[in-house]
């Protein structure tokens, strides 16, 4: 059986379910997780992010420090190779990115379920094999449908 | 160019093309009968040379492995000093810092400087060469030089290149966002850096190895269409908006594919860690790519198009829309767009080496071999490739690409994930030597994939004209570089 790991969180003892890996000890119980712990994994995530800010932003001031900046209405009038700009852009996103929007959302949502899928059916046996393949065949009927009518082409 | 490499035929006077072959002389083909190709200057190589060339290298891999055997041996193990895998450093350090009485944050914070110093390092070191490599590789096939000025073989040119950027001019466009205008190369710039966390450069050596490291990557990967799509609506600019509208449609599409084809690796490997999915990789002596190479081709192609590269660069087709969606953007803000497209490049190929190719293990190598090096060499040779692959595809159309990932990818990377979950059960459960089983996993893979890819594609109306075995179109118009080598060889 797949089960969530469990974590007490802080000292109000509220109990969060994560639906990360579950962590076993040796003898397959469930091992309680201090969050801090969990969390302290994600402290150079953060540093870099910060350090990525630092270096985007230290590139930037180098620039504002050494490119020449002046304020010119022709200068920041957009590009429309050379033509004056038509209007401000106002255009509407075409209707078939919404139809692959849709499509991607339903079938980003099935990868949820399928990664946590994959790291534990072996051990639960062929019933957990089926279900993912009933589950992924409904999806793949949606995915034929929109096929057939043809929402995958380009008109 | 010397004697040789040109053979019979000086630069300067071509002959007419030969016409007993009745193939049409194109530029190209002047030029290859001119100059010849990477294959005229191998086999021009007097065969002494090779010999002792392979010797040359052979000796140097016997002298490197008597040293880790005879003089290393076992001595470097979990030193602070073992240069093949610095995270032992590291940690050393880590309690030597728990030891004196310091808090926890202290080392975290301390190992994440480190990490992120050696990550900075690696990925500034490629922004300062990088685009130097892409373009003499590419000048290399195209048969002319590339950028030779600036320094000993235009070393300094993208240093050049940098200089010149921060020099220029940040433009704001009249009516844009100025918030929403000033994000997108934060918002792009730092994605690529995390995405070198869970990267195990050797065995201690990741900087975040976190247990869903495999879905981090997928995350991180994701996130570059959330500030692509703002560069485009802020910047008011009729061609930045479509193209922020292309590329999040195709980016959106090929992440599905991206998600089934490392699905199939955590199916196999067992686990979301980089360094366990290795791990799995140097236990069993295989790679990933062999036992199923279509996941590996879906990730490699759908990764092109995730960090907009040729054959899936659409977001910047020139020829269509200016630059796509940072058409507005210049001086260092465009810098920061290329810095990251090219850094992104890089990353996928340390990505593909970790997921399909072994990551930083090589066989065995990497007991005397530094992990680090490993995984660098097995990286800048998927850069290659898809310098490669930039070199010689064309672009793809918007909807060619779209079609091509749900009407193809898709159905076959599902398909494929069944395949291997059976695979995945019943090598849990099959007690044979894992070479046996893997070997077979790796046939019937094989022997699967070719089958579907030829069947599907004939379903769908895709089979190639002509029947099997015809040549492109291209290839059989100008008889392709064969030709050129056989009219070059006549004379």
């Amino acid at each position: 059986m797949l089960r969530l790991g469990r974590m007490a969180v802080g000292a109000s003892g509220a109990t969060h379910y994560c639906a990360l890996r579950p962590v076993r000890g040796e003898s397959g119980r469930l091992v309680e997780l201090q969050t801090d712990q969990l969390f302290n994994n994600y402290i150079p995530v953060l540093l870099a992010s910060i350090v990525g800010f630092i270096l985007v932003l230290s590139a930037l001031i180098g620039s504002r420090l050494l490119a020449p900046f002046s304020q010119d209405r022709e200068k920041s009038t957009t590009y429309e190779c050379g033509m004056l700009p038509l209007r401000r852009t106002s255009t509407n996103v075409g209707m078939r990115f919404y139809l692959y929007a849709i499509l991607f959302v339903i079938f980003d949502v099935e990868a949820v379920f399928i990664f946590p899928w994959a790291l534990s059916f072996v051990g639960i046996g062929p019933m957990a094999y089926w279900t993912m393949v009933i589950f992924i065949a409904i999806l793949a009927l949606g995915l034929g449908y929109a096929w057939k009518k043809g929402a995958l082409q380009w008109r | 160019m010397n004697e040789q490499s040109v053979g019979k035929i000086r630069a300067g006077e071509i002959p007419s093309m030969p016409p007993a072959q009745g193939l049409p002389a194109t530029p190209m083909a002047r030029q290859i009968i001119e100059h010849g190709t990477l294959r005229t200057k191998m086999d021009a190589t007097p065969t002494p040379r090779k010999v002792m060339g392979a010797i040359g290298l052979l000796v140097f891999l016997a002298v490197n492995a008597a040293i880790a055997y005879v003089v290393i041996d076992g001595r470097l193990d979990g030193r602070w000093y073992d240069i093949r895998d610095l995270g032992v450093g590291v940690g050393e350090l880590r309690e030597w810092l728990s030891d004196e009485g310091a808090p926890a944050w202290v080392e975290y914070w301390a190992t994440g400087i480190i990490g992120g110093v050696g990550i900075l390092s690696v990925l500034g070191g490629w922004l300062l060469i990088g685009s130097w490599v892409e373009r003499r590789v590419i000048a290399l096939f195209q048969i002319r030089r590339g950028p030779n000025r600036h320094g000993p073989f235009g070393l300094l040119q993208p240093l050049a290149d940098a200089i010149k950027l921060i020099q220029k001019e940040v433009l704001v466009p009249r009516g844009a966002d100025r918030f929403l205008y000033f994000l997108p190369p934060v918002l792009i710039f730092i994605p690529a850096m995390l995405g070198w966390g869970p990267v195990p450069w050797a065995k201690n050596m990741a900087y975040v190895d976190i247990n869903v490291g495999l879905l981090y990557t997928v995350a991180i990967s994701s996130l570059a269409v959330i500030a692509v799509f703002i560069a485009g609506w802020s910047s008011n600019n009729h061609y930045a908006l479509l193209g922020a509208m292309r590329t999040v449609a195709m980016m959106i599409c090929y992440e599905i594919p991206v998600s089934l084809a490392l699905l199939t690796v955590v199916l196999l490997t067992g686990s979301l860690q980089l360094s366990e999915i290795v791990a799995w990789q140097a236990s069993h002596n295989v790679w990933l790519i062999f036992i199923v190479p279509f996941a590996a081709f879906t990730y490699l192609f759908s990764s092109t198009a995730e960090i907009n590269r040729t054959p899936n660069d659409i977001a910047e087709a020139e020829s269509e829309i200016v630059a796509g969606f940072h058409t507005e953007y210049s001086g260092m803000k465009a810098g920061l767009f290329l810095a990251v497209e090219m850094g992104n490049a890089l990353l996928i190929g340390a990505l593909m080496a970790t997921f399909f190719m072994g990551g930083y293990t090589l066989f065995g190598l990497e007991e005397w071999v530094p992990g680090y090096l490993i995984l660098l060499g097995k990286t800048t040779a998927m850069y290659l490739v898809f310098v490669w692959l930039r070199a010689t595809l064309p672009r793809f159309r918007l909807d060619q690409l779209m079609g091509y990932a749900w009407k193809f990818l898709i159905p076959l990377a599902i398909l494929q994930v069944f395949v291997v979950a059976i695979e995945a059960s019943i090598f849990a459960r099959w007690d044979v030597p894992g070479v046996v089983s893997l070997t077979l996993f790796a046939v019937v893979n094989l022997a699967i994939t070719a089958a579907l890819v030829r069947g599907w594609a004939q379903a769908i109306g895709y089979s190639p004209k002509g029947g099997a075995g015809a040549m492109p179109l291209l290839a059989t118009v100008t008889g392709g570089l064969k030709a050129a080598e056989r009219m070059r060889a006549a004379g």
